[in-house]
């Protein structure tokens, strides 16, 4: 297996472009999926933990114990429920997604300035106000940073959605380390890795953008 | 479950596979890390640097790095040790610098008052102090390192991700769930004991000063 070039990993995405689009869009709409859903899930979650503060414990507790759980053992459990393919695939990445985004948005929350909340609530802001006005985006970078890492490993995680039939680039890793064959197997392992640190970066900036302008770090103007 | 009462031998075996499998990487990460974070406290401009690399490195998914090293080191346990290791070696980097950054300023005076050099400083001042911080850092390592340990059954290095893949090719709900319940079990231990630790050591230090 070491005899050919590594680098013929590229002639062979060339060579097999269908193919290769197909999984990309696949992994893609796997992470994409999973994510949205995660977002969906777990910021609410994570707003309702810091509204209802005997909930906050004991989720914050069961976020770190699946944290800590693997996710192999995520994407197994799944398969004996749900079967194989792309759902019990997503609903492993989606659980997986859950922690950072929870654990980001009620420490955003929490941890928001409580001079400005306080300052809203002077204005006559109710609740709901307060949170979409003055607490969501004060929290909104920490959030932004919660969804980042939930994307960039999802990316990672889409590749064992392979071992249960979800598809995406883990099934040319899987033919490659099957087959023996190293160029198929870099033809998954090296679009995945740029694809994770592609998304790092393009979230960063992304969000950079998104988070209110009073906020933005490192560009405060003397005046 | 079943599984697990009926292989005792097998599961203790896969169990302690594993065990070796994380213990060498994080190890052999503590030897490369800890000097890496101390020379960063000593010379700023490589801080950036070295943490980017370390933090591409952490960035790349699991069984992307282990395909990637599969033709230099081979199908089986040495490269799932390398890859375990890779992954290490950002919080570890890390976490040595913060803990050498966050020491009292008062207590680095004081120790260059009674005319101490700096790598006298540095092993008996900033590194004891910084141990909670580093052994935090451990614990991440660990437990990451756990999860990231299974899937590196698939290329042949054993552990209790064997038991998930049997079972996943055989359909074999009880394997799948002996497996992941396992080696959840080992996580959640690993990242309790060492939290214990952690406070127990930060607890006598500040009883201590």
């Amino acid at each position: 297996m070491f005899n050919r070039n590594p680098f013929d990993f590229i002639p062979w995405i060339l060579n097999n472009q269908e193919r290769f689009l197909s999984l990309l869009g696949q992994h893609m709409q796997l992470v994409a999926v999973a994510v949205l859903l995660g977002v969906l899930i777990a910021v609410p979650l994570g707003i309702l933990a810091s509204r209802v503060a005997v909930l906050a414990g004991p989720m914050t507790w069961i976020a770190g114990v699946g944290q800590t759980v693997p996710s192999l053992a995520i994407l197994g459990l799944a398969l004996p429920i749900m079967g194989i393919g792309f759902v019990p695939s997503v609903f492993a990445l989606t659980i997986r997604a859950l922690m950072p985004i929870f654990i980001n948005t009620y420490v955003g929350i929490y941890s928001a300035d409580r001079n400005v909340i306080d300052a809203a609530r002077g204005m006559g802001a109710n609740s709901t106000q307060r949170l979409l006005f003055a607490e969501l985006p004060l929290a909104s970078p920490v959030i932004f940073t919660g969804i980042r890492t939930a994307t960039v490993q999802t990316v990672g995680l889409a590749t064992l959605a392979a071992f249960i039939g979800g598809g995406g680039l883990g099934d040319l890793i899987l033919q490659g380390l099957s087959l023996v064959d190293v160029p198929i197997l870099l033809a998954g392992a090296v679009p995945v890795a740029v694809l994770a640190i592609g998304a790092d970066i393009v979230l960063s900036r992304v969000f950079r953008l998104a988070i209110p302008v009073g906020l933005r770090t490192g560009q405060v103007k003397a005046s | 479950m079943e599984y697990i009462l009926k292989h005792p031998e097998r599961m203790v075996a896969l169990t302690l596979q594993h065990i070796e499998i994380v213990v060498i990487a994080v190890i052999v990460a503590l030897i490369i890390g800890i000097p890496l974070g101390v020379v960063v406290t000593r010379l700023r401009w490589l801080e950036t640097p070295v943490t980017g690399i370390a933090g591409v490195l952490y960035t790349i998914p699991s069984l992307a790095i282990f395909a990637i090293l599969i033709p230099i080191s081979g199908l089986g346990a040495t490269t799932a040790i390398t890859a375990l290791t890779l992954y290490s070696l950002l919080v570890i980097i890390r976490n040595t610098a913060t803990a050498i950054d966050s020491v009292d300023p008062a207590m680095e005076d004081a120790a260059r008052g009674v005319g101490m050099t700096s790598a006298q400083r540095l092993f008996f001042v900033e590194l004891p102090l910084g141990v909670p911080i580093i052994l935090a850092g451990v614990r991440v390592a660990v437990v990451s390192a756990v999860g990231i340990a299974s899937i590196a059954a698939y290329i042949g290095a054993g552990g209790l991700g064997l038991l998930i893949f049997e079972g996943i090719r055989t359909t074999d709900p009880d394997r799948i769930i002996a497996g992941a319940f396992m080696a959840s079990l080992l996580a959640l231990l690993a990242d309790f004991g060492l939290k214990r630790l952690e406070s127990t050591l930060s607890h006598d230090r500040a009883t201590q000063s």
